[in-house]
């Protein structure tokens, strides 16, 4: 009896135990035996890297659901990508429950890690970069879940992204903490996602630091339900490199925060100072001056709500429209700005602006040419209910 | 029981009753036939499927030849395919999907490139199976004397010389068959649909129309007698210069570029019965396309294809712009040639954006 109990007990113990598939050797192999680890995982496994560079020639591949791929740390495990000679991204992964956590990945052709399609995805302690600093040839995303559900990403970093260092698109359930952007065009993005938590991020020497967006012509409709806190958003003045006709090329470099086409976004209790353009800038979609082929698209922001921001000096040396229009015609730009363009048939939005100390602000009436503009906050004075925190049930087991 | 499986295979084959005894060897494992392998592991070498008789892919009985209308590009490589289904279970036809194939369907395909002497040199087969869990995909590497393939997972790239140029040949691992054969993560055939398969192939018994002769095999129910049938990109006797041209861009890039494929995250969907010309990239922004898209606005412009995303990535061989990202090294130059030629013979253009705000 004891000895069955002893033995359905250990059996218990190694099945609730993630399996650990041991450590990928260092040495000539190292990425082909990786890949094919990563071809021959079962779920619950944990692929361990040593210490070390590496040098990659091509993406490596994860389908296998909740598999974790470790490093020994930010710096200590390096995959460098420069002679990379297939595939565009570092690392791709498609598997549910996926965790990558503890390394740095360095000069992808495309993208650093992108993870699609994906129940479940956690990124922790990773660093994705290009060492050659700014250039618009780097890879296009750092960090880049994309139609993923339930997404953490927290202690990680980017920098020297052609598009977002850490980027987060058609994807719902979304939690960004405690990462560092720097050095991208821009630096984190929520971009047609919906209920995201944004919060205990560094985002400066981007050319626009933090971006919620709602893009048109996307499979996943629509921006809604962001919250965006305790951010450090400052000096995000790194001239745009993005590629001309990528709509992160349209961002005016000395950008704070960008909030684009979107529903239900609050920003709340962040530190955005020293932007050269703006440090809060708020638009519809007519501001890029794209065209619109997609008919089911709302290019409108709705239920915004700005509160309680410690904004300091910014908008000294504009770029863009600010530079062009807004500057000569009205001096001195305030800290939050918004173009003024509504929906005709849903003329009051829901801008609300409250609490951010003795910050100026501007509705330059991009819609009716530049007339009638208003620096008045008080058609701002409102709230909106506060924003549900996010929690994530759905994460891998490791 | 016995009598049944008599049957069936009379149907498969189109010689007399074969033998109980051959059938009973054959699901012993020792024989002569066919087996299909439902289950990991699956046999580390190609012959033990036993899909083909001789060296040179002589196909064993019941595995049947076929082409399609119009085939993906793979670095000029050689294919050959075949299919082989277990007997008395016909694919059930479908109008526009990939037909319902059977448990224990094999569908191979065999690379190979003419060495110096003109002799066909075999690369890789790969095996796709309909096993107990679903589709499978099973890359076999040819060894040197040409004599047997091994099952590889994540084969080394192998150098080619052919035509008087050097290919860096990638045999894809695994997870890159899935990239292209998965939809919505469950994988599967791709080529195998009525419009791809709806041709004339020269068999033994003489020249007959594919679904026809799978019809009268018994490897298919439910055709009509007048199928949807794309035409031969290469040859304009079969179709529109933009019907051959969507065809091309289906097959070349519609595994992933589609609702379910792997770059749905796009939006950008490229299967020829797409009919909304956003979709098919005109006038439409690139999305995640990076420097890729060479300062250019659209993926596709009518009129324009030197200022279309789209062919400017098929003409490219570096690894972050190229399309497709995998499955080629080089550029399929007639390809190019034709999507170009479609792209200028096209009338319309595109607003263009407003200065930036």
């Amino acid at each position: 009896m004891s000895k069955y109990l002893t033995l359905s007990l250990t059996l218990l113990l190694l099945s609730s135990c993630a399996k650990k598939e041991g450590i990928i050797a260092a040495g000539p192999n190292f990425e082909k035996d990786l890949q094919t680890a990563l071809i021959q995982a079962k779920p619950g496994a944990v692929i361990e890297l040593p210490e070390g560079t590496f040098n990659m020639t091509g993406t490596l591949s994860l389908t296998v659901a909740n598999v974790a791929i470790r490093g020994q740390g930010i710096g200590k495990t390096v995959l460098s990508y420069k002679n990379q000679t297939s595939g565009a991204a570092g690392i791709q992964a498609t598997g549910d429950h996926f965790t990558l956590e503890g390394l740095t990945i360095q000069d992808t052709k495309g993208d650093g890690v992108k993870i699609n399609d994906a129940d479940g995805v956690t990124i922790r302690k990773v660093r994705a970069e290009w060492t050659g600093g700014p250039n618009e040839k780097n890879g296009s995303y750092g960090i880049y879940p994309v139609k993923c559900k339930n997404v953490l990403i927290e202690d990680s970093a980017s920098s020297g992204a052609a598009d977002a260092g850490i980027y987060v698109g058609q994807s719902k359930n979304i939690i960004v903490r405690r990462n560092t952007a720097e050095y991208n065009v821009a630096g984190i993005e929520i971009e047609n996602s919906e209920a995201a938590d944004v919060y205990d991020n560094v985002a400066t020497n981007n050319a626009g630091g933090l971006l919620v967006f709602s893009l048109p012509d996307l499979p996943v409709k629509g921006s809604r339900n962001t919250r965006v806190f305790n951010n450090q958003v400052y000096s995000n003045n790194t001239p745009n490199f993005a590629p001309k006709g990528n709509i992160v090329a349209k961002v005016p470099t000395g950008t704070g925060i960008i909030v684009m086409a979107t529903h239900n976004a609050e920003f709340f209790k962040n530190a955005i100072h020293d932007n050269n353009t703006v440090n809060i800038s708020i638009i519809s979609y007519l501001s890029t001056g794209n065209p619109m082929n997609d008919p089911t698209y709302d290019p409108y922001v709705s239920a915004i709500y700005v509160h309680d921001n410690q904004i300091g000096a910014g908008g000294t040396n504009p770029a863009g429209l600010a530079a062009d229009i807004i500057a000569p015609k009205f001096g001195k730009l305030p800290g939050i700005m918004w173009d003024g363009i509504v929906n005709a048939k849903d003329p009051d939005p829901h801008i609300c602006i409250a609490n951010n100390g003795d910050t100026q602000f501007l509705n330059y009436n991009a819609g009716g040419a530049f007339k009638k503009v208003s620096s008045d906050l008080k058609a701002h004075t409102c709230t909106l209910p506060s924003l549900t925190a996010i929690e994530i049930a759905s994460l891998g087991t490791h | 029981m016995a009598h049944a499986l008599v049957r069936a295979a009379s149907t498969l084959v189109s010689t007399p009753v074969v033998p109980l005894v051959a059938i009973m060897l054959a699901l012993a494992g020792c024989g002569k036939e066919v087996r299909s392998h439902l289950n990991e592991p699956y046999p580390k070498k190609l012959s033990v499927w036993k899909l083909f008789t001789g060296a040179d892919l002589k196909p064993n009985r019941g595995v049947i030849p076929y082409e399609l209308n119009t085939a993906l590009f793979t670095d000029y490589a050689t294919k050959r395919r075949f299919v082989w289904m277990p007997p008395g279970q016909p694919a059930t036809y479908k109008s526009d999907d990939t037909f319902d194939f059977p448990k224990g369907t094999i569908l191979s395909k065999t690379f190979s490139y003419p060495d110096s002497q003109g002799k066909e040199r075999l690369i890789e087969t790969r095996l796709l199976v309909s096993s107990s869990t679903g589709w499978v995909a099973l890359p076999y590497v040819w060894n040197a004397a040409q004599t047997e393939a091994t099952l590889d997972v994540n084969a080394d790239p192998v150098e080619i010389n052919w035509s008087s140029r050097n290919i860096h040949y990638v045999i894809p691992n695994s997870n890159q068959c899935k990239e292209c054969h998965d939809q919505s993560k469950v994988t599967g055939p791709i080529g195998p649909k009525a419009r791809h398969l709806n041709r004339d192939f020269d068999y033994p018994e003489g020249r007959f129309n594919q679904l026809a002769y799978w019809t009268r095999i018994g490897y298919l129910q439910g055709a009509p007698d007048h199928a949807p049938k794309q035409p031969v990109w290469d040859d304009p006797s079969t179709g529109s210069l933009d019907a051959r041209a969507r065809a091309y861009l289906e097959v070349n890039c519609a595994h992933c570029h589609s609702p379910n494929g792997s770059a749905s995250n796009t939006g950008l969907y490229l299967t020829d019965l797409q009919t909304d010309p956003m979709r098919i990239g005109f006038c439409k922004t690139p999305v995640s396309a990076g420097n890729a898209s060479a300062g250019m606005l659209f993926d596709a412009v009518r009129g324009h294809p030197e200022l279309s995303i789209l062919a400017h990535r098929m003409a490219s061989d570096e690894p972050k712009i190229m399309m497709p990202e995998i499955g080629r090294t080089i550029v399929h130059h007639e390809g190019v040639e034709l999507i170009r030629e479609w792209l200028a013979s096209l009338d319309g253009g595109c607003d263009l954006p407003r200065p930036t705000i």
